[in-house]
């Protein structure tokens, strides 16, 4: 097994099914000749020629919506679009359009795309290079979301997409692109699309959440280990549609509950995730659910230590979690 | 004296007729959709009249064993010539299980067909057109002889997938062809509160390709148009915009009054260009449509479309609990 930042996991399930499938091509802004500009098609172009690595004019509508029509025909295409916060003009192309084709056709027409789009923040990126959008899309039924946080899953899941019937959002945090790296498997590995994933096995305490976040909360376990408090951690992985069992099964086990995201608190999926907990679990619960949430402040600004006070972190978990094993 | 303009576009006379029959087809159809919807049996009409000359001129000039079509909601002439029946339309309207479209899941107006080759549509406007260039896209990629033909209404032009779509057609030289269907309102809104260009064709040349505005009514001139602009794409020199001038002869709906915002003379005078109309004195005068070919044409199509409404008042609606189906693949 190869060592593979989070990045390259990316770049390589794009290249391995490109290879596969000829249906299979990519289409976004800058994503040919220079490789995208975090270079997660880094080689493709050199590989595949510019008629399966295409560089579209700045459109992001046209970029969803071409990638639609070409899916329809049968195509497989995987669009990028640059940074998740540019993805609204594209907004009805993927709501009105790829979520509803199979359903208002009568399972007639299908969409098979896949879209592509670094999220998050901690990189300096201000307001409008750093946001969370997936809760924008989190109530779309036809849809799915897939928020991978370690580079294998980034890589399996991602040839999941690809292979998908239906819409994928992929959303990748671009601070995990170069800082996290694991061993990732040289087989063709299939991540299934719609189940979490537990991360740690624990006994005193469960975290739920997704993304960076996932390392973030590894990170503070391991702190807490040494304190004798064992937590248990679930990796939601795709987290539209949930896996409602795999939440109620890690819920359950051991009664407190912190939930995580980087998104702004009110209205993020967590509130989903807790719903789930209260309608199944309540005489399970010890402790109130907890969420660690960014602010409800439209988006993160870019001094440094107001992205700091905005950004969710190892320390303000770790301290949660001290204080739900201590509850 | 009237002269023979069809023969010079390789059309027959039969294929004229054929082309009439099926202009006359889509106006008893929408006709008939109206009385259906006055009578308080089907809840909504969304009209074809007035425009079955460029829907079906159009139609005609395409590959229908091959092409890709990506209508829009007054298409009726366009989705009549592809091979859409009028029993479907009927279903369509009482919103049955049968419907191919949508299985009465969408309004009726919101064509597709995969056995067709014709994309479904929604309600938000224009969203089509990238749609018709991905099919250009993949065309180009599988390098299949495929052209792509989507359709809007004139308001339709200012929304940003119009402007989105063409210029990456254009740009990507894609076998797309974008007719724009100007009835002259978007609603109650008028042609020149929609756009400030003297015609809607004048938007091609920010995109680089040919932009051509023809007679709307005339279903000979938009069968040339949309015949060129196919072999240009199939010659891969990329999209043409082509515009077709006609009017809106009924309200926008059947939930619309169009008395609030224009006024009766400007109809009529209107109807007097009605392509139905001057297409049927067109073959008329050259004795290809005679008195006993005329009645015996609008008698089988009363019995078409008296059949097709038959069926699908009595067909059964799709069952409540389907709903729940294919929201993902299963």
């Amino acid at each position: 097994m190869a060592v593979l930042s989070y990045i390259q996991a990316i770049t390589k399930a794009l290249a391995e099914e490109m290879k596969r499938d000829e249906k299979v091509f990519v289409l976004g802004e800058d994503v040919g000749v220079r490789g995208g500009v975090f270079r997660a098609t880094n080689g493709l172009y050199e590989q595949f020629g510019e008629e399966r690595v295409i560089d579209t004019p700045l459109a992001e509508s046209a970029i969803a919506g071409v990638g639609i029509g070409a899916a329809m025909y049968g195509m497989r295409p995987v669009a990028e679009m640059q940074f998740a916060d540019f993805i609204l003009p594209a907004v009805n192309q993927i709501i009105s359009e790829a979520a509803k084709m199979r359903y208002r056709s009568n399972n007639d027409w299908t969409c098979p795309i896949t879209i592509r789009a670094p999220y998050g923040g901690g990189v300096h990126g201000a307001l409008y290079h750093s946001q969370s959008i997936e809760a924008v899309f989190a109530n779309q039924p036809g849809l799915k979301i897939v928020m991978p946080a370690t580079p294998r899953d980034a890589k399996g899941l991602l040839k999941s997409a690809i292979r998908d019937p239906d819409p994928v959002l992929f959303f990748e945090h671009k601070r995990a692109y170069r800082m996290l790296k694991e061993e990732v498997p040289e087989t063709d590995e299939l991540i299934p699309i719609g189940e979490a994933d537990v991360k740690r096995e624990g006994s005193d305490i469960t975290v739920i959440t997704y993304g960076l976040c996932v390392h973030f909360a590894l990170e503070a376990a391991n702190n807490l280990a040494e304190e004798g408090i064992d937590a248990h951690i679930l990796d939601l992985r795709t987290i539209y549609p949930l896996d409602q069992d795999a939440i109620i099964k890690a819920a359950s086990k051991t009664g407190k509950v912190l939930l995580i995201t980087e998104d702004n608190k009110e209205g993020s999926i967590l509130g989903e995730v807790a719903a789930i907990i209260s309608e199944h679990c309540l005489f399970d619960l010890d402790a109130p659910i907890q969420r660690i949430a960014g602010p409800d402040v439209p988006a993160m600004p870019y001094a440094p230590p107001l992205e700091k006070e905005f950004m969710v972190n190892k320390d303000k978990i770790e301290q949660a979690m001290r204080s739900l094993a201590e509850f | 004296m009237t002269i023979n303009r069809h023969e010079s576009l390789g059309l027959s006379d039969q294929d004229v007729l054929e082309l009439y029959r099926m202009m006359l087809l889509a106006r008893r159809v929408d006709e008939r959709m109206w009385l259906l919807n006055r009578a308080g049996k089907i809840p909504f009409v969304v009209s074809c009249q007035g425009q079955e000359a460029q829907q079906v001129g159009a139609a005609f000039a395409l590959d229908r064993e091959k092409d890709y079509t990506a209508p829009y909601y007054r298409d009726v002439g366009v989705v009549l010539a592809l091979g859409m029946t009028a029993r479907e339309l009927m279903l369509q309207a009482f919103a049955k299980a049968e419907d191919p479209n949508s299985g009465g899941r969408q309004m009726p107006g919101h064509f597709g067909a995969k056995k067709l080759r014709m994309l479904s549509g929604s309600s938000p406007v224009t969203t089509q057109v990238p749609h018709a260039v991905g099919i250009g896209l993949a065309a180009k990629i599988e390098k299949k002889d495929i052209v792509s033909f989507v359709t809007l209404g004139e308001g339709s032009s200012n929304q940003g997938d119009f402007h989105e779509g063409l210029n990456f057609a254009s740009v990507h030289k894609l076998p797309v062809i974008v007719m724009v269907e100007n009835n002259q309102y978007a609603i109650s809104i008028p042609l020149k509160k929609q756009v400030a260009c003297e015609k809607i064709s004048d938007r091609a040349l920010g995109y680089g390709i040919p932009g051509i505005t023809v007679d709307g009514n005339d279903p000979l001139a938009v069968y040339q148009a949309v015949k060129q602009a196919a072999d240009r794409a199939r010659a891969s020199e990329g999209p043409t915009l082509i515009e077709t001038v006609s009017y809106r002869l009924t309200p926008h709906s059947s939930d619309d009054d169009d008395s609030v915002y224009r006024n009766k003379e400007e109809v009529e005078e209107a109807k007097k260009k009605d392509g139905v109309l001057t297409f049927a004195q067109y073959l008329r005068d050259l004795n290809i449509l005679t008195d006993s070919v005329e009645s015996d044409l609008e008698q089988s199509l009363k019995e078409e479309i008296d059949q097709a409404t038959t069926y699908a008042e009595a067909a059964s609606y799709a069952e409540p609990k389907s709903i729940y189906h294919h929201v993902y693949g299963e």
